[in-house]
């Protein structure tokens, strides 16, 4: 049975050839300037305090990581209730309901933004702000609610009776029960969310009509309009690392949750 | 309390169809304005299929259909097959190696698209590849292969070595141990896998636009550069929806007729 390993051996020459060379060229052009080569190559900082010392960098980061949360904030309070009244449907309404939940995120996510920008043309005054949340909350929803769906599909119904039996009312069952056990739901929903709203800028791009310039814009203006590879580079590697930052921090919460 | 009861169940229904409205409301609108006979995309002028014929007749918009299908079934095809080949030669591997292959293989995964985009850009252009369809179709089963594997490798957990080891035994050769007792086992792992990838690749926009070259846009692309509002695209969405629903009827309609079958075969 050994030798089966060796069916692995394509492919891992191929992520060697296109998942960790693309990463070290990140890295390398991230950490040099630009106009070097590989025999006057020159290790610098500067790209990262270049960044880091603008202003106008620093509110781009910023408005992506605001839209980031209002969104995950946003999926999580509407998502919450539907993924529980979800959970207490029939089990064939369950089904359906999460196929039909699913279905959706089949078609394009741009025609869809396309789609919202032909119905929010209904509602003119809606500020950008705003068009963008819808847009945003739309895309990621069924995310967040399939996995807490699950979580509390998941959950053992013997608990919610026991909790009955011993005089807990619905508001204190679901204080005391169903919300802790969901945690771990709500957990892989916020990452599930989150991580792809930070990078995220085809939706604010479409629907906020130019209003909102983010991080991934910021990136596709350096490589597309500047030319600069390696300041590009040096964001990227940024928003990666902001990335790992926030999913090491959810798994520490999860710990923390399974724990306690 | 039990007063309260219809009250929250009459709420959670509520609730319920205004989260299915605010799901259905864009693809509803795509679908109705598809068939505009007027320019606007505010007002219902009448019933036409202008769009439609103006669809076949938009070089441009064909061709972005076609991109999308030839690269979404290329990276399919070759992100089931390496995919699956590769979790199941993983599966009989050293733990160490096995974790850091895996852990490599979730970068695409866990990075944003953007990261990945930019990197497999700077390898291209190092390189001296010039972009175009066949450096999309890569970058597409880069970012496939992950999720195949990833979608196999729980269910190769399960197995039970020993069949394969028994069979064996019994004679058969490695690749028939392979094809008649360890596929079968975990064929509906690489059908949901070979659907992820799928549906990732159609869906792509960023990793395609920063890796492909001057005149390959997939629909995605086509509809970021379009300059004018353009109903056509209302005709194209219509299509791709009944596509998708027509897949997604016979991907659950399949397993739960094959079950019947097996059903009435064990009585």
């Amino acid at each position: 049975m050994k030798s089966f390993f060796r069916m692995s051996y394509p492919y891992i020459l191929w992520i060697a050839i296109f998942i960790v060379a693309p990463m070290i060229m990140l890295l390398l052009y991230a950490v040099s300037r630009p106009g070097n080569n590989v025999l006057t190559l020159q290790f610098t900082l500067q790209n990262f305090t270049d960044f880091f010392s603008d202003p106008t960098y620093m509110r781009v980061l910023g408005s992506s990581l605001l839209i980031a949360f209002a969104t995950t904030a946003l999926c999580l309070l509407i998502g919450y209730p539907a993924a529980l009244f979800i959970a207490h449907l029939p089990e064939r309404i369950q089904t359906l309901m999460v196929l039909l939940l699913t279905l959706p995120m089949w078609i394009n996510t741009l025609l869809k933004t396309y789609a919202w920008q032909g119905i929010l043309d209904f509602a003119p005054d809606l500020t950008s702000w705003i068009k963008v949340m819808i847009g945003m909350v739309y895309d990621f929803l069924p995310f967040m609610i399939i996995q807490i769906h699950t979580a509390i599909a998941k959950l053992d119904r013997e608990l919610i009776t026991a909790a009955h039996d011993l005089g807990a009312n619905r508001v204190k069952t679901f204080l005391k029960v169903t919300l802790p056990l969901s945690v771990p739901g709500i957990i892989s929903g916020i990452t599930l969310v989150f991580l792809p709203a930070v990078s995220s800028f085809v939706i604010p791009k479409l629907l906020g009509g130019g209003d909102y310039y983010l991080i991934g814009n910021l990136i596709e203006t350096c490589f597309i309009t500047w030319g600069n590879w390696n300041f590009g580079s040096a964001i990227s590697l940024i928003m990666a690392l902001i990335i790992i930052a926030s999913m090491w921090f959810t798994k520490k919460i999860d710990r923390n949750a399974e724990e306690a | 309390m039990n007063r309260k009861k219809p009250f929250l169940a009459r709420f959670s229904s509520w609730y319920l169809i205004l989260i299915l409205l605010f799901t259905y409301l864009p693809i509803g609108y795509l679908v109705l304005f598809s068939f505009n006979s007027g320019k606007m995309r505010t007002s219902f002028q009448g019933f036409s299929l202008r769009w439609y014929e103006k669809m076949f007749g938009d070089r441009t918009m064909l061709e972005s259909i076609k991109y999308t299908i030839i690269v979404a079934v290329i990276a399919t095809v070759v992100a089931t097959v390496v995919g699956t080949i590769t979790a199941i030669g993983l599966s009989k591997s050293k733990r160490l190696i096995r974790s850091i292959i895996l852990e490599t293989n979730n970068l695409p995964v866990m990075n944003p698209d953007i990261v990945t985009a930019i990197g497999m850009m700077l390898l291209f252009l190092t390189a001296n590849v010039k972009q175009g369809l066949v450096t999309m179709i890569l970058s597409h089963i880069t970012f496939c292969t992950p999720y195949v594997i990833l979608t196999i490798m729980p269910k190769l957990r399960q197995l039970d070595d020993n069949v394969a080891e028994a069979a064996m035994d019994l004679g058969a050769t490695p690749f028939q141990a392979l094809t008649k007792v360890i596929l079968p086992q975990i064929y509906p792992a690489v059908f949901s896998g070979a659907l992820i990838a799928f549906s990732m690749s159609f869906d792509d926009f960023v990793i395609s636009f920063f890796t492909s070259g001057e005149g390959i846009n997939n629909i995605s692309m086509y509809v970021y550069s379009m300059k004018r509002y353009n109903l056509s695209v209302n005709a194209l969405s219509t299509l791709i929806v009944v596509v998708v629903t027509i897949i997604l009827i016979l991907a659950n309609l399949i397993p739960y007729i094959k079950g019947k079958k097996t059903q009435k075969e064990d009585i």
